[in-house]
C-alpha cells in the first residue's frame, strides 16, 4: 500500500514538474565527497539526483564537483563553473565557511545560489541577496530549539562548543531562548577528539543537563566517550551531532540523546514517505537530515523550472520564493529573507529493529524564522 | 578545586601522552634510522583503526581486532617501505615531504573507496567498559586506564628491544652509520623494512585503541600526526626517550590546560568570555611550549648524536 501511495506521489510530482518550460537548465553542485566530511556530502549528492531522476526532466543536467572541504578549493570550482561550465543555478555546499567563501561573490554575478545546508549569520541579515535562497536553516535555529526545549526539561545546564564561528554561534543561539542557569560553557578545539578533560569538568559541574554542538567526527568521539564515562547527564544538542550518517558509528551510546531538526524519518507526510522509501531502496540506507534538505532543494529548483524560464531572472527568482513544492518537512516556506520558516522538533535516538534512527517526541518551535530576518533590506 | 577531579585530569593527560608516545616512538625511530620524515605515520594509525573496526564487526570481538590492527599496519608500512619509501632514503628531506605527503591521499581515498564515506563503528570489549574509583571517589575509566598500561609495557619492551637485542644493536648502528654496518654485513634494505614495519605496527596499535573511544573515519591520522611531531621536536628528534618525555610532557601540558585556563580567566571575567579565551590560549598552549623547549634547547630535549 505504502509503495502504491509513494509510487502515486511521484507520478504526480513528475506530472506537475515535467510540463512548461522544456529548456536546458544547468546546476552547479559543488560539496564535500572526500575525506573526513565526505558523509554529509554524499548525502546530499545522491539526494538532490534522486529528486531530478525521479523527475524525469531530462532536460536538467547536474554538475558535481568535489570541494574537499577546502574553501580555496571551492572558489576554484565556483569560479569554472561560473565561467567555462556557464551554470543557471548553484548549490550544494555544506560547511558555513565555505558558503561564506563561495555564495557572495556568486551572488554579485547574478547567479541563484540555494543552500541545502550551511545558513551563516552574515548571509541572513544584512548581507542577504535575492540571489541567495536557503533551503535548509539559519545556523541558530536548531540550536535555539534546543534551548527552548531545556527550559521546559532542565535547571542547570552545562553547554559546549568547538571555538570558531559556528560554534560561538550555536551556544549564542542555544542561550537566546534557554532562561535557566548555566552549570559551565566550554569551548573546545575544533576537530579535538578526546574530551576526557571536558567530561571531567562535566562530573564536577553538578548540571543537571548537558548542551553540545559537535558536528562530524568530534560528535562521535564525545558521545562514545561520555557514554564510557558513566557521568549519566541527559545529553542534548542540535541534529548535526546525532543525524542518520554519524549514528552508525555512534552506535548504542547515542541512545537516548535529545536532539533539534526540522526534519526526521518518521515525519508524518506522503512526500517524506515515499522520499525515504525511495533514498531507501534507491541506496541502501536511510536518509539524514542533509540529504532530506538537498531533497527539498531538487524539488524546490523543479517546482520554478516548471513555472518560469531560468534565463529570466526575476520571474525565477519569484518562482522560487513561492515554494510551491511538497516539502518532505510538511510545511515550508520563505521569510523575507529568503530562509525558511519551519517547525522544529526535539528527536529522541531509539532503536528501530537493530538500525539506531531518530524519532520524534515534540515540537520545539511552529512558524520559527530567524532573529537575523530584520536586519536584511531586499 | 577537588582533588578527585585534579587527580582525574592528571590522568587523562597521562593517558592522552601514552597515546602520543605510540605515534611518536614509530616516527622518531625510523627518522633516527633512516633519516626519513614519513608524513605517511597518520594513514598507518588510520589503517590499524579501520583493520581493527572491520575485524571487530566481522568476528564481533576486539580482541582479533587488535591483532588485525597490528598485522594490517606492519603489513602496509612493509609493502609501502618496498614500493616507495625505500628510493627516498637518499633523496632530500623535500622530496620525502611531497611523496609520503602523496601517500597520504593515496591512502585516505583508497579507504574511502573500500569502506564508504560514513564513519565506522568500533566499541571498547567489554571486558574493559567498566569504571573503577579513584582516590578521592571519582570514577575512572578502565579502558582508559588500561590504554596507560599497554604505553608503559610498550615503552619498556621498546628500550628492552632497543638496548637488549640484537636486531637493537643493528638499529643503533644504522643510527650512526648505515654504510659502516653495511659494509660489515648486515643487510640493511631489510632492516630497514624492518623498522618501518615495526614503526607502523605502534601507530597501528595507537589508531585500534584511540578508534574505540573515538571515531573511525577517514582522515582521523593527521591531527594526530601533527601533534606526534609536536612531540618528536620537543623530545628531540631521533631519541625514543625524548619521545617517551616528549609525549607525557604535551599530554599533560594539553590537558591541564584545557581544565586550568578557563578556571583562572574565570577569576578576572565572566565565566562565558573566560570560557573563549582560556579555550583559545589552551589550544595554543602546547606549540608555546614548544616554541619555548627550542629556544632553550634548539635540537629538542634529548637530541641524538650524530
Amino acid at each position: 500500500m505504502k509503495k502504491i501511495v509513494a509510487a502515486a506521489v511521484l507520478g504526480l510530482a513528475m506530472g506537475v514538474s515535467g510540463l512548461a518550460f522544456a529548456e536546458p537548465v544547468k546546476i552547479g553542485l559543488i560539496t564535500t565527497t572526500s575525506g573526513g566530511g565526505a558523509g554529509l556530502g554524499v548525502d546530499v549528492r545522491d539526494a538532490f539526483q534522486l529528486a531530478i531522476k525521479q523527475s524525469g526532466n531530462a532536460e536538467i543536467t547536474v554538475i558535481v564537483e568535489d570541494d574537499g572541504q577546502k574553501p580555496e578549493l571551492a572558489v576554484q570550482i565556483a569560479d569554472k563553473m561560473v565561467q567555462s561550465d556557464q551554470v543557471d543555478l548553484m548549490t550544494g555546499i555544506i560547511w558555513s565557511n565555505l558558503a561564506m567563501a563561495v555564495v557572495p561573490s556568486v551572488t554579485a554575478q547574478d547567479i541563484i545560489y540555494l543552500s541545502p545546508n550551511a545558513g551563516p549569520s552574515p548571509l541572513a541579515g544584512a548581507g542577504c541577496s535575492p540571489n541567495y535562497f536557503n533551503v535548509a536553516y539559519q545556523n541558530d535555529n536548531f540550536h535555539e530549539a534546543m534551548g527552548q526545549y531545556a527550559n521546559g526539561e532542565y535547571k542547570k545546564v552545562f553547554i559546549m562548543a568547538p571555538n570558531y564561528p559556528a560554534g560561538t554561534d550555536s551556544l549564542t543561539g542555544f542561550k537566546r531562548y534557554y532562561k535557566g542557569e548555566l552549570a559551565g560553557e566550554v569551548y573546545t578545539q575544533l576537530g579535538q577528539t578526546d574530551y576526557a578533560a571536558e567530561i571531567a569538568q562535566i562530573r564536577a559541574s553538578g548540571a543537571d543537563g548537558v548542551f553540545v554542538f559537535l558536528p562530524g567526527g568530534m560528535g562521535i568521539a564525545f558521545t562514545k566517550q561520555y557514554a564510557q564515562s558513566g557521568v549519566g547527564i541527559p545529553l542534548m544538542g542540535p541534529a548535526f551531532s546525532f543525524s542518520q550518517d554519524v549514528l552508525g558509528a555512534i552506535g548504542d551510546a547515542a541512545l537516548g540523546v535529545k536532539n533539534s531538526a526540522s526534519w526526521s524519518n518518521d515525519l508524518d507526510n506522503p512526500a517524506n514517505k515515499a522520499f525515504v522509501e525511495s533514498f531507501k531502496a534507491a541506496y541502501g540506507r536511510l536518509p539524514s537530515v542533509y540529504a532530506a534538505q538537498a531533497f527539498d532543494t531538487a524539488n524546490l529548483i523543479l517546482s520554478a523550472v516548471g513555472k518560469a524560464s531560468v534565463k529570466d531572472k526575476d520571474a525565477f527568482r519569484a518562482a522560487l520564493k513561492a515554494a510551491d513544492f511538497a516539502s518532505v518537512r510538511g510545511k515550508f516556506k520563505f521569510n523575507t529573507n529568503q530562509h525558511p520558516i519551519q517547525d522544529i522538533y526535539v528527536r529522541e535516538v531509539v532503536k528501530v529493529g537493530d538500525v539506531l534512527t531518530n524519532k520524534i517526541i515534540g515540537t520545539a518551535f511552529t512558524d520559527h524564522g530567524d532573529a537575523y530576518a530584520k536586519d536584511c533590506k531586499m | 578545586m577537588q582533588t578527585a577531579l585534579f587527580i582525574e585530569q592528571l590522568l587523562n593527560g597521562l593517558q592522552l601522552g601514552v597515546m602520543l608516545f605510540l605515534m611518536a616512538a614509530g616516527l622518531t625511530l625510523i627518522f633516527g634510522v633512516m633519516g626519513l620524515i614519513n608524513l605517511t605515520h597518520g594513514s598507518l594509525y588510520m589503517v590499524g583503526a579501520f583493520a581493527c573496526a572491520a575485524v571487530a564487526a566481522w568476528t564481533g570481538s576486539f580482541w582479533l581486532g587488535l591483532i588485525a590492527s597490528l598485522a594490517a599496519a606492519a603489513a602496509a608500512g612493509a609493502v609501502v617501505e618496498l614500493l616507495v619509501i625505500r628510493r627516498l632514503y637518499g633523496r632530500d628531506h623535500l622530496d620525502q615531504v611531497l611523496a609520503t605527503f602523496a601517500l597520504i591521499l593515496v591512502f585516505s581515498e583508497g579507504t574511502r573507496w573500500l569502506f564508504g564515506s560514513f564513519p565506522l563503528y568500533l566499541d571498547i570489549p567489554p571486558l574493559l567498559s567498566g569504571a573503577v574509583s579513584l582516590p578521592g571517589g571519582a570514577q575512572y575509566p578502565l579502558y582508559r586506564l588500561a590504554i596507560i598500561a599497554v604505553g608503559v609495557l610498550v615503552a619498556v619492551g621498546l628500550w628492552l628491544l632497543i638496548s637488549r637485542t640484537r636486531l637493537g644493536m643493528r638499529i643503533r648502528a644504522g643510527e650512526s652509520d648505515r654504510e659502516m654496518i653495511g659494509a660489515l654485513g648486515v643487510d640493511v634494505a631489510t632492516l630497514y623494512t624492518l623498522v618501518f614495519a615495526l614503526g607502523a605496527a605502534l601507530a597501528g596499535l595507537a589508531g585500534a585503541m584511540v578508534g574505540a573511544i573515538q571515531s573511525v573515519q577517514v582522515g582521523m591520522g593527521e591531527p594526530v600526526l601533527i601533534l606526534a611531531f609536536v612531540v618528536i621536536v620537543i623530545g628531540g628528534i631521533g631519541s625514543i626517550k625524548g619521545a617517551l618525555v616528549g609525549a607525557l610532557l604535551v599530554g599533560l601540558v594539553d590537558t591541564m590546560g584545557r581544565f586550568l585556563l578557563p578556571q583562572a580567566f574565570g577569576l578576572v571575567m565572566n565565566a562565558s568570555q573566560a570560557g573563549l579565551v582560556g579555550g583559545a590560549i589552551a589550544s595554543m598552549l602546547i606549540y608555546l611550549l614548544m616554541a619555548v623547549i627550542l629556544a632553550v634547547r634548539p635540537r629538542g630535549l634529548f637530541a641524538a648524536q650524530g
